[in-house]
């Protein structure tokens, strides 16, 4: 067992480093949370400088375009871009992390031909058309439905927490093609162009004051028959291969910037007078701090773990859900100590007396985020339950 | 990087926990620290195995392997609940001749600042080494006016009272002080990951097996979350531990002390958090002296305490946050 880089890791690291270095001053002021078209070319405009640089697609296999590096390497690459303060992936992260994995996993050698590179590039933004509002813990009970109809399915239904929906091209659509058998055998995997006649964006306003999601309200869109990915009924399984594509990095990008949060956090705490002293004279703060420390330390060592196992094969049964809701309770609690480091500055959204405190509120509600997106915690337990301590099922 | 353990590290673990469990069952650990249970033979047989001399160069006697070996084989003793002075023998195991081979059974603990000093394992110890800012002491506990507890909390852990600490020979300087203490303080957080999770299986296969309202208990999401919280604390806790026995033998990765210290933090409450549901999951059973969630429960309060409260770990992992930022 290691945490010091191999000979080639560390050449890796170098050589990004020093890329990092030169890269990142030359991309213009980020834009406004709410300026979407403006997120959209900024996102694009570093997806495509990753690109040329040999850096999109670091996990991917080389033979669809990506770089083939190792998972360690694309620990690396995720630690080393946040420690240059690079954007995340921003609006690509659906094509990236979800739709480009399935479709070299699924899709024809002509969907392949004709998506895989605009992901990479940063040309082609995706969403996910996955939860219904009957349908979020329970995914597989979704009802929109497709008819199909000569070389066309045509899809009715409403989908929700479609992530960056207002400037997608294409959206991953999971759709029930057969009603009448179990509810897991009648789903089909689809790929939607979001410039397709009947559809309707809406933005969905968050409890963080924005407009990060949005509801999909589909009418009679038709969707060709070629567009589909794998077989039809089949799209549960070809939505789960995808998630065996997880080797354990999924959360780094989000647990480095909760780290940068709690960094921010203590130098605010120094600088807040409280008492005869400052709040990071309070030995009960301090200390709970230092366990937030240290529950951040241990996600990162229990990362590199996932990783490990990973680059082996696999990671363990659990781990994911293990990891997802320990993070989302840690997000927690750091709000919940940012709350006292602010105290009356924490009535607004606005940064008050010159610190950077709006952030703290955003990250403290981002732990909704953590422990509800992508299977609530309490999903994860029935997952660590049932799976992992092979407790019985509840009738 | 590789934070996986490989087979042969696996292998190891699995030798340690069988001896373990074959040679110290639950039935000796129950009543471990009664005057009289101490066994010197079963003592000398886990010695034969290496066990205190894991990170030892073979020309001292030692396995030759490294640190973080140290800290799964830990680990491994936790989860067995195996008795005895494992820390100290561990510890003393290349300063003390005889440890190492299971002859001289040893006692340690760091000389507190005031007060009465409460031993661990030191009325069957041969010898007893106090941890000093300035250095290592070592004492002939026959010289000691000591009082052996007759209550003592956990019933596999015998400890004794000392008023006066005399002041013993030095034989380690400040640095090895220090270094006793940060691995002590490590190995101990290593048994309480092994104690973590050695109490959820106790309460999972429990859970299992017991029936109310015609099925068995855990298939009830109330109960189910409880132990899906233990597994989640076992597996965070158990990454920070094993980062940090990768520090011991690579410190240049890191900061050793600041992942010593939340390996603490997180081991700690993981022990304390699991055993008390291990007990609950039990339910009236779980309050008896037969079950042995107790064991579980009460050894995780005895090593919490070794080499530093989780509350001096917290705080030592905010300054080294905070130093981290300056």
């Amino acid at each position: 067992m290691h945490l010091r880089d191999s000979e080639s890791d560390a050449e890796f690291r170098a050589e990004l480093r020093a890329w990092l270095a030169d890269a990142v001053p030359t991309l213009p002021a980020p834009p406004d949370a709410q300026d979407w078209p403006g997120r959209r070319a900024y996102d694009t405009v570093w997806q495509s400088m990753l690109f040329e640089a040999g850096y999109a697609g670091v996990n991917w296999p080389s033979e669809y375009g990506g770089r083939g590096a190792t998972p360690t390497q694309h620990l690396i690459f995720l630690e080393e871009a946040a420690a240059a303060k690079a954007p995340d992936v921003g609006v690509g992260f659906v094509g990236q992390m979800h739709a480009g994995p399935t479709l070299i996993a699924e899709g024809t050698p002509e969907q392949q031909a004709h998506h895989l590179r605009g992901i990479l590039t940063g040309e082609h933004v995706w969403c996910q058309g996955f939860s219904e509002p009957g349908a979020g813990s329970d995914l597989a009970s979704l009802r929109t439905r497709a008819i199909r109809d000569g070389d066309d399915y045509v899809v009715s239904g409403q989908k929700i927490w479609t992530s960056h929906a207002m400037v997608a091209d294409y959206c991953e659509l999971l759709v029930r093609t057969d009603p009448d058998v179990p509810k897991h055998k009648g789903i089909t995997w689809l790929i939607l162009p979001m410039d397709t006649p009947g559809i309707d964006v809406r933005p969905l306003m968050t409890v963080q004051g924005s407009a990060e999601f949005a509801e999909l309200f589909l009418d009679e869109v038709r969707i060709p028959v070629t567009n589909r990915v794998g077989d039809e009924n089949d799209g549960w399984r070809v939505t789960n291969v995808t998630l065996s594509f997880e080797r354990g990095t999924g959360f780094v990008g989000e647990l480095l910037d909760t780290t940068n949060i709690m960094r921010e956090l203590v130098e605010l705490a120094q600088r807040t007078p409280r008492g005869a002293g400052t709040a990071w004279d309070d030995d009960g703060l301090r200390r709970d701090i230092g366990a937030i420390a240290a529950e951040l330390d241990a996600l990162w060592a229990f990362t590199k773990r996932n990783v490990s196992q990973g680059a082996k094969g696999g990671m363990a049964m659990g781990s994911g859900s293990a990891f997802k809701m320990s993070y989302a309770t840690v997000v927690h609690k750091l709000g919940d100590i940012a709350l006292r480091v602010l105290d009356r500055s924490s009535l607004a959204f606005d940064n008050i007396g010159g610190e950077s405190t709006g952030a703290q509120i955003h990250h403290k509600l981002k732990g909704f985020a953590v422990g509800i997106g992508g299977g609530t915690s309490q999903i994860q337990q029935n997952i660590i339950a049932e799976r992992v301590l092979g407790l019985p099922r509840e009738r | 990087m590789d934070l996986d353990p490989s087979e042969d590290q696996r292998e190891l673990q699995q030798m340690i926990s069988r001896f373990s469990l074959d040679r110290f069952p639950a039935d000796t650990v129950r009543d471990f620290a009664e005057p009289g249970r101490f066994d010197r033979s079963a003592w000398r047989e886990l010695a034969e195995l290496g066990t205190f001399g894991i990170a030892l160069p073979e020309s001292s006697g030692g396995v030759g392997l490294r640190w973080i070996d140290t800290v799964l084989v830990h680990e491994t003793l936790g989860a067995a609940l195996t008795p005895g002075p494992l820390l100290a023998a561990t510890l003393a195991a290349g300063l003390v001749p005889g440890v190492l081979e299971g002859e001289v059974v040893p006692a340690i603990v760091e000389r507190p600042t005031h007060g009465a000093v409460v031993i661990e394992h030191l009325s069957v110890a041969d010898v007893l080494l106090v941890i000093e800012t300035d250095g290592v002491r070592q004492i002939d506990p026959s010289s000691l006016d000591a009082t052996l507890l007759t209550e003592p909390t956990d019933p596999a852990t015998p400890v004794s009272v000392v008023r006066d600490l005399p002041t013993g020979e030095l034989i380690a300087d400040a640095a090895a002080a220090e270094r006793l203490r940060l691995l002590g303080s490590l190995l101990a957080s290593a048994q309480l990951v092994g104690n973590a999770e050695g109490s959820t299986t106790l309460a999972v296969t429990y859970a299992k097996e017991r029936e109310q309202f015609g099925r068995p208990v855990g298939s009830f999401q109330g109960l189910k979350h409880l132990l899906a919280d233990c597994y989640a604390r076992t597996e965070v806790s158990r990454s920070a531990v094993w980062a940090a026995g990768v520090l011991v033998d690579e410190p240049e990765a890191g900061d050793l002390r600041r992942a010593v210290a939340g390996a603490r933090v997180l081991a700690g409450r993981a022990a304390a958090e699991n055993g008390k549901t291990c007990v609950q999951v039990h339910g009236g059973m779980g309050f008896t002296w037969e079950v042995d969630a107790h064991l579980f429960l009460k050894r995780a309060w005895v090593l919490e305490t070794a080499f530093g409260s989780i509350d001096e770990a917290a705080e030592l992992v905010a300054e080294a946050l905070a130093a981290s930022l300056s």
